[in-house]
């Protein structure tokens, strides 16, 4: 592919606006505390240290929510990010209940349960939230968000999300600069849900190309003609814009049937800080 | 203006309002004008929509204020011995909406402006939730004639133009700027640089003071990058508040800067206001868009009576 503009990082500049975001969203609700799911991947990793820099350290709970089949490494990496910022973990092993749902359901495939893995999880963080009077902050990123490689109601939930509108480029330069450990930022990335897996080889491209891509399609507002003309194949660019358009349902609210004069979302419009 | 004083101290309150709570943005309001007099600060300026937020939407009409509001009357008796700059939802006697900006000095309310340019594009809305203000004028207070933009109203060379020829020495611009954009090697987003460079040119060009009271805080994710600033007539900062939250900023004007600036550069002395009007016309008709009548006696200008002046406000 030939030369194209290159996407901007300044994580000086994205740690200072996104740690203030976390402090004003987080303490106008009337909390102090987040808590986060800890991968052990960079996402979680930056948006958990970003959390810890906003609020202090005993203001952040990571809770690591591994499966029987997840990588040990994984777990080292949550432990070292912990580690690198002093904030508390909590581990809540997943596999009795996801084991007690699949006996009943034994020829699920490996997306069924993924996905249930993510909800569960979901569930997790949620409850940990009200017994901890805390919010749930996200960790997915803008590459993952347009692609629709994310859990609906499973790790795509949370409360608020600081690195939502980080491409996955952006989020390892975040990384290095605020100091998640090297092995975290430099390892391939992976949903972790089966030995092996990385996020690269299930897409068929990687995060470089496809954060360069999106980076022209959506931000820079470029056409198909002008991506084409950019040195993108048009395979690939087909096959991306065809992931965002299809996984539009994934980033709104449901859909709801309109009868009345006034209906949520539609006529009824407020900002999610009301009163705040 | 006689007797007008030519150096003042001046305080822009950088905010992070509460959305859609009055009652705890009028707190806010005490407390900032508050600590603007202790530092002896002679006039205050607050950003738009600082008493009731920014993204109203569905709460425009519930937390829009008639002139007459005890609200408003509050403001009046915070005013008393201070300029001050409100920025708030207006309500007039037909029930329009209006992003409106208030001056207000010693108990009265002296000009209101109603925003003209409603940004309805890209994360702004107020087209579909504000009335459009129609006029732009300046006007005399004790610090000099100046005149009041809002945030958008600034993003068209016009309003400037038509403040200056009007004898605007200060710009009065209360915003609510989102963040937005970010670039390699940049203290501050691209939207606060490109404010930085545009309240620049405007002072240098017109020889005038630009006070650019800007917002702080967070609201549903969307950030306001602060950065509020008093810029002197050859376009330099002389004061800056922090990018990204919540500061009192306080700086001496000194109305003389205006008229060196006359004296070395005197391009609004030379500016032909009959060039430019005789030209509008032209390209208006050339244009073949239909003249809207502004004249006193229509419809469009007689809804503006309500903000008039002393003699109005001071009834209740």
């Amino acid at each position: 592919m030939s030369s194209r503009p290159a996407i901007p990082t300044n994580p000086e500049l994205l740690r200072r606006i996104l740690t203030a975001f976390i402090r004003d969203e987080v303490r106008k609700v009337g909390v102090e505390r987040v808590v986060v799911g800890l991968s052990g991947g960079v996402d979680s990793s930056v948006s958990a240290m970003l959390a810890v820099e906003a609020l202090g350290a005993e203001n952040v709970l990571g809770i690591e929510m591994p499966y029987r089949t997840s990588s040990r490494e994984s777990l080292e990496h949550a432990d070292a990010v912990a580690a690198a910022c002093g904030m508390a973990t909590l581990r809540v092993e997943i596999t009795p209940q996801i084991e007690a749902y699949f006996e009943r359901f034994p020829d699920a495939d490996n997306l069924r349960r993924g996905n249930k893995m993510a909800r569960e999880r979901m569930t997790i963080l949620y409850d940990h939230s009200a017994r901890w009077r805390a919010l749930v902050l996200g960790t997915s990123n803008k590459t993952e968000l347009l692609l629709g490689y994310g859990t609906l109601h499973g790790d795509m939930a949370s409360a608020l999300n600081p690195i939502g509108d980080l491409y996955k480029s952006q989020v390892w330069a975040l990384a290095r600069a605020i100091g998640v450990p090297a092995a975290v930022v430099e390892k391939k990335p992976s949903a972790d849900l089966w030995a092996g897996q990385t996020d690269e080889q299930e897409m068929g491209f990687t995060y470089a190309d496809v954060d360069a891509l999106l980076w022209l399609m959506i931000d820079q507002r470029y056409g198909r003609d002008e991506l084409l003309g950019a040195g993108f194949i048009e395979a690939f660019v087909d096959r991306v814009s065809a992931m965002v358009r299809n996984s539009q349902f994934k980033r709104r609210l449901p859909i709801i049937a309109k009868v009345s004069n006034r209906t949520i979302d539609r006529d009824f419009r407020y900002a999610r800080d009301w009163g705040r | 203006m006689p007797g007008a004083k030519t150096t003042f101290p001046i305080a822009v309150a950088q905010v992070a309002p509460r959305l859609g709570d009055v009652a705890a943005n009028m707190a806010l309001y005490e407390e900032q004008v508050g600590a603007a007099r202790a530092q002896g600060a002679e006039l205050v300026v607050f950003p738009e929509l600082s008493l009731t937020g920014y993204f109203l939407k569905d709460m425009v009409s519930t937390v829009a204020l008639r002139l007459d509001s005890p609200e408003v009357g509050r403001l009046r008796e915070l005013s008393r011995g201070i300029g001050l700059v409100a920025g708030l939802v207006e309500e007039t006697p037909e029930f329009r909406f209006y992003n409106s900006a208030l001056y207000l000095e010693d108990g009265e309310i002296v000009h209101v402006h109603r925003k003209v340019y409603l940004p309805t594009y890209g994360l702004f809305d107020e087209g579909r939730y504000f009335a459009r203000g129609d006029r732009i004028r300046s006007f005399a207070s004790r610090f000099g004639r100046m005149a009041l933009l809002i945030c958008e109203d600034l993003w068209h060379l016009s309003t400037v133009y038509l403040a200056a020829m009007d004898r605007a020495v200060t710009i009065l611009c209360p915003s609510a700027s989102p963040l937005r954009g970010v670039s390699d090697g940049e203290p501050a987003d691209d939207n606060a640089r490109y404010w930085e460079r545009l309240l620049a040119m405007y002072a240098q060009s017109f020889s005038l003071f630009v006070v650019h009271a800007n917002r702080a805080g967070f609201e549903d994710g969307v950030g306001f990058w602060g950065g509020s600033s008093i810029v002197d007539p050859r376009g330099a900062a002389v004061a800056r508040a922090p990018y990204y939250e919540s500061d009192l900023l306080t700086a001496e004007v000194n109305l003389k800067r205006a008229r060196q600036g006359r004296v070395v550069s005197p391009m609004l002395r030379d500016e032909d206001l009959d060039l430019t009007i005789h030209e509008l016309l032209r390209i208006r008709e050339e244009s073949g868009a239909t003249p809207v009548d502004r004249s006193p006696d229509s419809e469009s200008a007689a809804r503006d009576e309500a903000p008039a002046p002393r003699r109005r406000a001071s009834r209740r």
